[in-house]
Order: structure tokens, then C-alpha cells, then sequence
């Protein structure tokens, strides 16, 4: 096994759906050893949710779950019963680093707070990803992605630049606004560890995912508290501020710089209506989008996504084509990048994965295993590390224990 | 005051802009020591102007944008087409644990500032490079800004309404990026501390993007399915949509995950007739009519203000919160009461609204300590005192236009 940049941390996940194992992912597919810990025949909520190879539901088969599961180990455990909770003490005694998403109040209940898991393990660091935070006024409401994304602020301003307000303000598409929950959430989780290597003491990290989200859109947020500059959705008068449509799709083109104005000026031809004197500062050109982006647009419809793109660039100009799902995994440039992992997995067989957005030159990311079964793990993590025998193990199954 | 949770750590910045500037304020927010290596021969535009809502500030000291995401930092000048300059940055370097830029592939190396040139000065350095498409590959070459990275990312087209166009979002992707390289560093820094070996990051704007669209690429591999736009709905969850209050332009977000929940919202509502029917009596049901169960909801919801809504519903255990607008943030009780928000007193441009970290530490809290720096504001500090030079020395330099 080759040595990865976390191989030495021992990781313990509590968590449910996309934020906190995503937390998880990025730590286990860097090489920390995660446990990811889920209630016994029922395990994450995930894993009822497609996509579904051929459509068909299955336990085991969860792309969603999959995705965001790989290099994991995984075991069943119920802390609603006394030797749950006890397990998970001992679990708990041997890791570095707990995260968990459960409701605030939750953890208290069990008698599994840091302060209490702090008495078992001095070195633990523990964070907790919820909604809200573990205090103030929401602390215990409830939210799902859709609710944390529109409490964050960016939700009021998507879809941006709409033609007017009389329709409802929209979240990021795909699970995007779990997972960057899920990266500050790992980043801060290190940061911690990192302290407790240097200093012995492990401390609690309390994360909101309200809070990283607005983080996420503290350019507005700071623009208007210190401007007074109202941030809406509705469409402003700006130069080409969302996708171009061509033939086949769409393409983003940036042109706000003077540099780049006359390259894209040139690429289309030197044309008469280019030549508008108000249109040769960025400040001023930037606001008159309404006159200028239209014909843009007529210009640019013509061309096939990728084609343009290519020959945009060829300007230096900023374009990108919006690529799907498809065109991403077909796409030569993350073929070359090897952006994508094949991954083995006894229920589905191999299949591709995106792996990551960076590459370390020593230690690279590598998904060493996908996905565990449920339960997977339980032989080797109950009996070998905490000295349960096989018999305890079926007797803990048929108590619904794990 | 029990220090800092990266207390000793340096990181010599030449970003600029808004991803690779907010990377290493987060490292600053955790007590890292990030010196910003800058010049007034090649001015960060974020200190002039900020070009996705067109505007310009004055000077290169007046940028609230920039103020924004260069908090606890240093700055330094120094002109990189100096060879001095470039003997100054290493000896930065030699005292540094992280290098972070974000310029074109290929200007660091023409600048005699690779990766492997500066592993010659400090064996163990740690570099990140953030690019849009990496520093190896066929694209390299291509730039971008956030909505470029969302658009190639898979992002824009996965964002808007079912029956619209694909958006790419605010310059939130930026800061998305940001994140994925703040913690591609921290893991770098943890590996460092255990094996005493550093290493080069290859950081892709695209890349960090395109994993947050796992889901729907697994659809494609999966099923060869290509997914489209769902506005705010959810594969199963219904009701789970943004429903217009009552006042301008007020939405409330409510996702419904269970049927409990479902007739809990039903007597929050007052049980109307739609609470009955067998249309919406499930999850599958309600799913399958949402159009006309989104009607019926909003007949209820636009009577009531959002704040009312979210009150009544989390009180029966159904999610619900107002699509916040910036003003009503800073209203907001739970926003006040978290103390995301703190002001700074910047020297130009006086008292100034900021967001702080999104995480709280129990022991070693991370903190906003100060605004932006003004450009080369700590010259003296970094010259004279970290790196030992006599003030003549620095007075040489500047009159040489080295430092600057």
C-alpha cells in the first residue's frame, strides 16, 4: 500500500446523506483510515436513493451512495441501545477524529457530546456538521440541502440575471451545495488535527452549514453590507453574463477586460456596431450588456460548443463550453488529466468515478476500495481491533446491536 | 489566549484575484502567517476594480471586494522582472512552509520559481499552483474565470429551471475553488508534519467543480442518462421547493421527507382540502403531482410572511427557512447570534463589514485579526525584521524599484 498524505489518522464517520461522508471521502480517499459508522439493515439514507445501475433499486448498488463512499470501511451499529453506545466508546478511544451530523440535542442525549467523549479519548478531535450550528436561535431546526443552500443567501440570487422577479429563486443544481459543506468541514477537521499532533489535545469544532454556505457567498454578502449595493437575481444590464447558446449547446464567454474585448471584436469579424465609442472602457462597456450581448449571441449561435470553445481560446479568451454529464466523461482533457478512477465494486463491477480536484505530486489521491457493504466491516473492526469474538458478534446481530 | 491552530505556519501567496486569495485567507484565519507577494508593477485587479458587477475603486487601497478576502494577511512589493527581486522571493521561501500561485502555467517557471527550483531552497516546501485546467495537460494553456469553471465543470448546465437556460451562479465558484485548495494544502501540511516531506499541488478550478457533480456523472456511467435541470426539486422529496410569501419578492424554501411531515405541514396549513387527498397522501403521490401540490402550497403560503412559515413549520418538525436576501441577513437572529459577521478598521477606507471562518474551535478559535493589508505595507516588517536586511539595504532596494 502506498503511503498516502493521511495514512496515519484514524477517522470515525457518524453521518448520513451527502455533507458529513463526503467530510469522510475526501479524508479516506487521501488514505485515512475511515469507519464510517451506519444503523444496522437500514444504513444511510443514501443508499435508497438513485441513480440505480439499469434502474433497479438496491441496497448495495446506490451511485449516489457509492460516490460518496469510497475507501471506507463500514460497520452497523445501533448507540440507541447501552452497548451501542458503549462500542462506540471504545471506537471512539482508538481515532483521532470523529465527525457526525446528527441533530444537536442528539449527541447530548446518548451521553456522546465532546465533553463526554473527551473523558474517553483526551486527543479526540470531534466535529460536528449540522444545519445550523450547535447554537443560537436554530440551533434545532431542521434542513435539508434545499433549505441550508436558501439559508446561506446565494439561493435569493439564483438564478442570476432573470429576466424578472415574478418566478422562485433556485439552489445550485446536483448535490454541490452538500459537498462544499462537506470540504470546509474536512479542512477544518485537519487544521484541528494538525494542532492536536503538536500541542497532545484533541477540541470540538462546531460547523454550520448555514455559515459555509453564505461564506461560499460573502462577496455579495460583503458588498452590500459595505455599499449598500442591493444583490438581487433580477437581470442587469451587464456584457454576457450567462451562457451563450449555440448549435448543439451552450457556452460561456467572458470578455470584461479591454484586451479581451478587442480580441472578441476581431474574432467576430471587426463588425460596424463594434465600433460604438461607448464601448471602448470595460467600466462603461461592462453596463450596456442589454445593447451589445444580443448581438453577441446572433453571432455566436452559429458554432458547435466545443468548436467555439477551442477557437475562443485560441484568442485567449476566457469561454467554456457547459458541459453535461456526458460530454464531461467523454471529454479528452479529463481523459488526459485521468480525472476519472475506475473503481471496482462486487455489486455493480467497474465503473468511473471522478477522483479529485487536485494532484499531489508524493502522495496522489487514490480510492483504495469503494464503497463498503453494509456491515462490512464489523469481523474486522469489532473482532480484531476491539476484541469481540465471532459469538459476540451473532449474539450483538440478533440483539440488533450491528 | 491559547494560540492558534496553525500557529508557526508561513505561506509566501503570490495569488491574486478571488480563488487563490481567499485559499490562503483561510489558512490566516487559523493563525498561518501568509505573506502577499505583490507589486505595483503587476497590481491584483481585485484592488482596482471588480469586473463581474463592474465597478471600479479607487487607488489600490479602497477595494471592500478585496478587503474582503485578504483579512489577517501581509504585503509586500516586490517587482518580479528584478533578478533581485527573484533572490528575495527565495530567501521568503527559505522561510516559508507553503507557496501558493495562481498565474499562468509557465510564468512561475519563467520566472525561475518552479516547483523544482524552489525545493532547492527549502527541500520540504510545500507548492500549490491553482489553474483553471492544471498545470500538465492539453489545456493548460486555457484561462478562465468562476463562470468559465462551472460551465466546463458540469455545474451551470445541472443549475436553473427545469424549462430555462442553464446559470452559472454568482462567483461563489470561485470561492469554491478556494475551499478545495485551501484543504489540498492543509492535507500537504498534515502529511508534512508526520514525514518531514513536502510536495507540488496541481490545483484545477474545473476539477474542484466538476467532483461536486458526482451524482449526475454517476447517472451517466450508470444508466448513459444525461441529467437536466430540476430548478429546486428533489429526486422523491415533495413538497421541496422555494413558495411565495406574502410582501415583495419573499420565498420560503420547505422540503418535506416523510409522510409524518407531510401532515404536520397539512395543520400547520389548517388542514384545507388538499390535506386529505389521496394526490398527496404519500411520498410517491406527492412527487408525482408536485406542479399542482406547488400550487396549492403557495394558495397558503403567500397569506404568510416567510419568517411566520419557517417558525410554524420548524416548530412541527418540517424544514423550512426563507430564501434570505443580503439585507435580511444581517436581520437575521440566528446570523447575528453566530457572529459570522465582524467589522475590521481598514486605513483607507475606514470601518468595514466582513464574514469571518465558518467553523468555531473550541480551543483554538479561528479569527478575523485585521483587515486587508494596504500594497507593501509590511516591507519593513518582512525585509527588516524576518529576513535581517539593514534599512539601508531596503532603501537601496526601493529606489532600485526592486522592492515594489
Amino acid at each position: 500500500m502506498t503511503e498516502q498524505a493521511l495514512s496515519h489518522l484514524m477517522v470515525l464517520e457518524l453521518c448520513n446523506m451527502v455533507a458529513g461522508p463526503y467530510c469522510g471521502k475526501l479524508l479516506a480517499d487521501l488514505g485515512a483510515e475511515v469507519i464510517k459508522v451506519e444503523l444496522p439493515s437500514v444504513g444511510d439514507d443514501a443508499r435508497r436513493r438513485g441513480p440505480f445501475p439499469e434502474d433497479k433499486p438496491h441496497l448495495e448498488r446506490s451511485g449516489l451512495f457509492l460516490y460518496l463512499n469510497t475507501s471506507k470501511l463500514g460497520v452497523t451499529l445501533d448507540m440507541r441501545t447501552a452497548t451501542g453506545r458503549r462500542i462506540f466508546r471504545q471506537l471512539v478511544e482508538q481515532a483521532d477524529i470523529l465527525i457526525e451530523d446528527k441533530p444537536p440535542s442528539l449527541m447530548d442525549g446518548l451521553g456522546l457530546s465532546y465533553e463526554d467523549l473527551k473523558k474517553v479519548n483526551p486527543r479526540l478531535v470531534m466535529t460536528s456538521l449540522t444545519p445550523f450550528g450547535q447554537t443560537g436561535p436554530y440551533r434545532d431546526y431542521k434542513a435539508h440541502r434545499l433549505n441550508s443552500f436558501h439559508a446561506g443567501g446565494e439561493g435569493y440570487l439564483v438564478p442570476i440575471q432573470s429576466p424578472d422577479l415574478t418566478r422562485e429563486p433556485l439552489m445550485s443544481g446536483c448535490i454541490q451545495a452538500d459537498c462544499i459543506c462537506g470540504l470546509g468541514a474536512a479542512f477544518v477537521t485537519l487544521a484541528a488535527f494538525y494542532r492536536m499532533k503538536a500541542s497532545g489535545t484533541g477540541q470540538y469544532v462546531d460547523m454550520s452549514k448555514q455559515d459555509m454556505l453564505m461564506t461560499m457567498a460573502l462577496l455579495e454578502i460583503a458588498m452590500f453590507a459595505n455599499t449598500g449595493a442591493v444583490r438581487s437575481r433580477i437581470k442587469r444590464s451587464l456584457l454576457m453574463p450567462t451562457p451563450m447558446k449555440c448549435r448543439d449547446g451552450y457556452v460561456h464567454i467572458s470578455a470584461l477586460t479591454d484586451r479581451e474585448w478587442n480580441d472578441l471584436v476581431e474574432f467576430m469579424g471587426n463588425p460596424e456596431w463594434a465600433k460604438d465609442e461607448r464601448y471602448t472602457l470595460w467600466l462603461r462597456r461592462h453596463l450596456l450588456g442589454d445593447e451589445i450581448t444580443p448581438r453577441i449571441q446572433s453571432f455566436m449561435e452559429h458554432f458547435d460548443k466545443q468548436d467555439l470553445f477551442h477557437k475562443l481560446q485560441g484568442k485567449a479568451l476566457a469561454a467554456a463550453p457547459v458541459n453535461t454529464a456526458e460530454d464531461l466523461v467523454k471529454s479528452e482533457q479529463m481523459e488526459a488529466r485521468g480525472f476519472f478512477s475506475e473503481i471496482e465494486h462486487p455489486e455493480t463491477g467497474s465503473l468511473r468515478y471522478p477522483t479529485a480536484g487536485y494532484k499531489l505530486s508524493e502522495t496522489p489521491w487514490q480510492a483504495r476500495r469503494a464503497a463498503p457493504l453494509l456491515g462490512e466491516h464489523n469481523e474486522l473492526v469489532y473482532c480484531d481491533r476491539l476484541g469481540y469474538t465471532k459469538d459476540d458478534l451473532v449474539k450483538l446481530r440478533e440483539s440488533g446491536c450491528i | 489566549m491559547k494560540g492558534s491552530a496553525l500557529d508557526g505556519v508561513r505561506v509566501a501567496d503570490f495569488c491574486w484575484l478571488w480563488a487563490g486569495a481567499y485559499a490562503t485567507d483561510l489558512l490566516a484565519f487559523l493563525g498561518a502567517e501568509v505573506i502577499k507577494i505583490e507589486s505595483m508593477a503587476r497590481v491584483d485587479p481585485s484592488r482596482q476594480m471588480t469586473l463581474t458587477i463592474g465597478q471600479a475603486f479607487e487607488g489600490v487601497n479602497s477595494s471592500p471586494v478585496f478587503n474582503s478576502i485578504n483579512l489577517n494577511k501581509l504585503s509586500v512589493t516586490l517587482n518580479l522582472k528584478k533578478p533581485e527581486a527573484i533572490g528575495l522571493v527565495k530567501r521568503i521561501v527559505e522561510v516559508s512552509d507553503v507557496v501558493t500561485e495562481n498565474m499562468r502555467p509557465g510564468v512561475m517557471d519563467k520566472l525561475g520559481l518552479s516547483y523544482e527550483e524552489l525545493k532547492k531552497v527549502r527541500s520540504d516546501i510545500i507548492m500549490l499552483s491553482s489553474s483553471a485546467f492544471g498545470s500538465e495537460g492539453p489545456l493548460k494553456r486555457y484561462g478562465g474565470y468562476a463562470p468559465s469553471f462551472a460551465a466546463y465543470s458540469g455545474l451551470t448546465h445541472l443549475t436553473g429551471y427545469s424549462d430555462g437556460p442553464p446559470n452559472p451562479m454568482t462567483g461563489s465558484t470561485d470561492l469554491m475553488s478556494a475551499a478545495t485548495s485551501a484543504f489540498a494544502i492543509m492535507a500537504a501540511l498534515v502529511h508534512k508534519q508526520e514525514t518531514g516531506r513536502g510536495q507540488f499541488i496541481d490545483l484545477s478550478s474545473v476539477e474542484s467543480l466538476a467532483v461536486f457533480t458526482g451524482d449526475a456523472v454517476m447517472e451517466y456511467v450508470m444508466n448513459g442518462r444525461v441529467q437536466g435541470r430540476n430548478g429546486n426539486r428533489d429526486r422523491i422529496m415533495a413538497p421541496h421547493n422555494c413558495y411565495r410569501c406574502r410582501g415583495e419578492d419573499k420565498w420560503v424554501s420547505i422540503a418535506v421527507s416523510t409522510d409524518e411531515e407531510w401532515r404536520a405541514l397539512c395543520g400547520v396549513a389548517g388542514n384545507p382540502d388538499w390535506a386529505a387527498d389521496e394526490r398527496f397522501s404519500d411520498a410517491y403521490s406527492r412527487w408525482k403531482n408536485q406542479e399542482e401540490l406547488d400550487r396549492l402550497v403557495t394558495e397558503w403560503s403567500i397569506k404568510h410572511t416567510h419568517y411566520e412559515i419557517t417558525e410554524k413549520l420548524q416548530a412541527v418538525g418540517v424544514a423550512a427557512m426563507p430564501s434570505l436576501s443580503n439585507e435580511e441577513i444581517f436581520s437575521d437572529p440566528h446570523f447575528k447570534a453566530r457572529g459570522l459577521a465582524t467589522e475590521v478598521n481598514h486605513s483607507a477606507m475606514g470601518k468595514q463589514v466582513v464574514l469571518g471562518p465558518p467553523w468555531k474551535l473550541s480551543e483554538t478559535p479561528a479569527k478575523v485579526t485585521g483587515p486587508s493589508p494596504l500594497i507593501g505595507e509590511h516591507n519593513e516588517y518582512v525585509f527588516g525584521e524576518l529576513l535581517g536586511m539593514s534599512s539601508k539595504e531596503i532603501a537601496r532596494l526601493v529606489d532600485e524599484e526592486v522592492i515594489y
